[in-house]
């Protein structure tokens, strides 16, 4: 006769779907765009993405032989590398090597490690460093660099990219220029009309992200297949992306429909790599997005309207991350007020009527 | 459009890997040896135990009545064979605790001789009562898992006028599937034992749903059931929990049973496709609930198959039969690997609710590498019961148990699919289950403390009640004798 184990329930089969897994597949989803990311701003992007990654690593370990616990399967779930990988790409792509380290620590430490680690943070870590990034160094954070691909003349070499990340750039205004978002907000201000901003504006090289912006968040077309590609893989659920973009939509359609020199269209905002990675990487994070089906579409529209505001009316040409830390905060809100009806009972929990 | 509206027929579930491709393509086994030794224990079935009724020694012939049923909700047991009674003392159950249950030890003399059976000419001409009088004496119980008597279950949906008899072939366990064999050999006497239990049960129309993954079963049900126009065969799609009642009400019939209700009080009744078969052989036969069709498999089972088994065979002899190897199986399992119980070893008997008993190898079972919550709502999707399952083990940890019951506690039904797809490895129904055991040992404990209390309270009042009485009689007894001097004193002066 032999003698098994301690007795366990049900069930006894599963999904091999595991923690890393599912981290490991949403980078998968995000590195087509973080490589062409990579290739369109050379040598001192790689650099600051490195190095972005790397200290994040560091601090994960470092809160884990603080907390007394081995380190090793803690990284190897890779949160901590997702986590980093977000926030890299949400960087301007040649800022110096602190701006890395500072949003890495910012993230591991005070966006998730305080609050118990893995699955117990309120605010997404990624974009919570970003915000306070972006409040705390303006300008570091807002230096948008041109185009120069890799291996072109234009593009720094790999000295000289050193040279930018660890000392910083010398010659700002040859090398860097306003996103299409900042400039359109920057000529708004100056009085000027939509169709004649526009005039330089192309839909295409946005599409496909040969433009300036953040270091992997430029190209609409790359990210928004790698959000497919993780809704097709069960991933991440369609609610929060579908109700975001078409919130933000709706909106700017009704506005570019009311007045069309002041209000830009839908199009324009959708082509947007940095809405995209938002609605489909950011905003449908699991910790810090509501557990229920309406919760996330409800969670969704309100950081579609968020962004529409902050872009339209705000100070920020961009406010992808402001909007999704406001919904973040509402997210137990959500899961208090949108729960899912019990069988046999009613909303309000009380037994269902016996049908006459 | 109009349909998102509407309230939802399938909700939640999961899709398992079937493994059943092998098992359901053999043959029902007919060759297993009968074994020498039977262990019957005394509840096969929820409700109380049936009481014994011979003596250790004792001749018994197949079929005949070992233990009668006890009280409404019991079920009675038969011999499985024939041979002699050896011993009627306490065995390991079928449990994951393999703690003592009263069994009865029958060792089988090979003959296999039957007691004469009762037999009807046209049992339609009996009265429906009678066909529960006999379900019951046959000591028939949902053979799905459940072990409800079925007898009971006739009688309310009697009772309570049902319209519909649903008939649950979903078999939606993986590696499951005897009833599927069962349907696919047998359909004849299954149609024959649904209309048995619609006339028992005064019912018009019974519908036969069938996974859709069991093609030949329906094809071979449908057949059978053709001459029928009451006794309605279809498919329904395939994701567990098909087969949980209230699911498989809701779809067929678009009504939700309400909490705390049983399903016959919204008109519907359901019972499973190897009870029906039971009710076959019960009326047409006489021949009580003996054994019952049992899947072998799973990854650590060489010849995996269905086993007619009878009831009281013990888990290693059947192992041994389909060449089970124990050095590959990491954990033994009685019933399928969704909702089964974890055996901790094979000396244990089937019973009435043995559907399955698997053998599974390491790389089948889930990893039990326990990661942090990454709150990811798999389990809110999966729940067919629309419960919130990573709030409820987030409160269960901390040990509040009450926070968990009102998110539902008592509305989980065990399914598992939480568990199943839960990426973190939780193991969630492992806390539901806990916290219920635990809710329910915390009630019983301040229902005893209540008790004392009470009795503590009547104890005082009374001893109160008692001094009372007494001080009221001293003072009565000096009052008179008071009286008494006053008028001896009163006489002694006049004198």
């Amino acid at each position: 006769m032999m003698v098994h184990m301690k007795p366990s329930s049900g069930a006894h089969v599963g999904t091999n779907k595991s923690v890393s897994h599912i981290m490991w597949q949403v980078m998968l989803a995000l590195s087509p765009a973080t490589a062409f990311g990579l290739l369109c701003f050379g040598w001192p992007a790689i650099n600051l993405f490195i190095i972005t990654v790397l200290s994040a690593v560091v601090f994960e370990a470092l809160c884990m032989r603080l907390k007394g616990k081995i380190a090793k399967p803690v990284i190897m779930d890779g949160s901590a590398v997702l986590t980093s990988w977000l926030l890299a790409i949400t960087l301007p792509p040649w800022a110096p090597w602190w701006i890395g380290v500072v949003g890495s620590g910012l993230a591991i430490i005070l966006g998730k490690q305080v609050y118990g680690g893995l699955g117990q943070n309120l605010f997404n870590p990624a974009m919570l460093a970003r915000v306070a990034l972006l409040i705390s160094f303006p300008i570091e954070m807002t230096t948008w660099a041109n185009v120069s691909p890799l291996f072109f003349s234009n593009s720094p070499g790999l000295i000289e990219s050193w040279h930018i990340t660890f000392s910083g750039l010398d010659n700002i205004d040859a090398s860097t220029g306003a996103t299409t978002l900042g400039f359109i907000k920057t000529e708004f201000s100056q009085n000027r009309l939509l169709t004649d901003i526009l005039k330089d504006y192309s839909g295409f090289l946005n599409f496909i992200g040969w433009s300036r912006g953040s270091l992997g968040e430029t190209s609409t077309l790359l990210l928004g297949l790698g959000g497919l590609w993780l809704i097709r893989k069960n991933i991440i659920q369609w609610q929060i992306p579908v109700s975001l973009l078409m919130t933000v939509m709706l909106l700017a359609g009704f506005f570019h429909a009311v007045d069309s020199e002041h209000y830009v269209s839908s199009l324009l905002h959708l082509n947007s790599g940095a809405l995209m990675c938002v609605a489909f990487f950011i905003a449908t994070d699991y910790v810090t997005s509501p557990n229920t089906s309406a919760g996330q579409l409800v969670f969704g529209a309100g950081c579609g309207l968020l962004i529409f505001v902050i872009r339209t009316w705000g100070a920020y040409p961009e406010g992808a991350g402001f909007a999704v830390l406001l919904m973040n905060s509402a997210t137990p809100l959500i899961d208090y007020y949108i729960k899912p009806r019990i069988y046999g009972r009613d909303r309000k929990g009380k037994p269902l009527e016996i049908p006459k | 459009m109009l349909s998102f509206f509407t309230k939802p027929r399938l909700r939640g579930g999961v899709h398992a890997e079937e493994h059943k491709a092998v098992t359901a393509a053999l043959p029902i086994a007919s060759n297993f040896p009968l074994p020498k030794k039977l262990y019957i224990p005394l509840q096969q079935h929820v409700g109380k135990p049936a009481e014994p009724l011979i003596m250790v020694g004792e001749k018994v012939l197949k079929g005949q009545l070992l233990a009668y049923s006890q009280g409404l909700i019991s079920a009675p047991v038969h011999a499985p064979s024939s041979g002699v009674i050896i011993d009627v003392n306490d065995y390991p159950a079928p449990h994951p605790s393999a703690l003592p249950i009263r069994t009865i030890v029958l060792e089988t003399d090979g003959k296999d001789e039957w007691i004469k059976t009762q037999l009807v000419d046209d049992p339609f001409q009996l009265h429906p009562e009678e066909i529960s009088l006999r379900v019951g004496a046959a000591g028939i119980v949902g053979l799905g898992g459940a072990t409800f008597p079925t007898a009971v279950k006739l009688n309310m949906g009697r009772e309570n006028h049902v319209d519909t008899l649903i008939i649950n072939g979903s078999e939606c366990e993986p590696y499951l599937c005897c009833d599927d064999r069962l349907m696919q050999e047998r359909a004849e006497q299954i149609i024959d034992g649904v209309r048995l239990m619609l006339h028992g049960m005064e019912t018009e129309n019974a519908v036969v749903a069938i996974e859709d993954n069991k093609p030949q079963a329906f094809l071979a049900m449908r057949a059978a059931a053709d001459p029928y126009a009451p006794v309605n065969v279809i498919q329904i799609p395939t994701r567990y929990p098909m087969g949980w009642d209230r699911q498989l009400i809701r779809y067929i019939t678009g009504k939700e049973v309400p909490v705390g209700c049983r399903s016959s009080e919204i008109g519907v009744t359901i019972h499973n496709i190897g009870t029906a078969y039971a009710v076959h052989k019960a009326i047409r036969y006489g021949q009580p609930l003996l054994n019952r069709v049992v899947t072998i498999a799973g990854g650590a089972v060489k010849q995996p198959m269905n086993v007619e088994v009878p009831f009281g065979t013990l888990i290693s002899e059947l192992f041994d039969f389909c060449e089970v190897n124990l050095d590959e199986t990491a954990r033994i399992i009685m019933g399928g690997p969704m909702m089964g119980d974890s055996l901790p070893h094979t000396s244990l008997p089937t019973v009435k609710a043995t559907s399955g008993i698997l053998a599974l190898t390491q790389s089948e079972l889930k990893n039990t590498d326990e990661q942090p919550c990454i709150r990811c709502a798999s389990c809110v999707s999966v729940c067919p019961a629309g419960l919130r399952p990573l709030d409820m083990a987030n409160n269960i940890r901390i040990n509040q148990l009450d926070a968990a019951v009102d998110l539902g506690l008592k509305d989980c039904i065990s399914c598992g699919c939480c568990s199943y797809i839960c990426p973190s490895n939780i193991p969630l129904v492992q806390y539901f289950k806990y916290a219920s055991g635990e809710v329910i040992a915390r009630q019983q404990a301040q229902h005893k403390s209540e008790q004392t209390k009470r009795l503590i309270d009547a104890r005082n009042a009374r001893m109160e009640r008692i001094a009372q009485q007494q001080r009221e009689e001293e003072q009565a007894r000096i009052a008179a004798k008071a009286e008494r001097e006053r008028l001896k004193a009163e006489q002694e002066a006049s004198v």
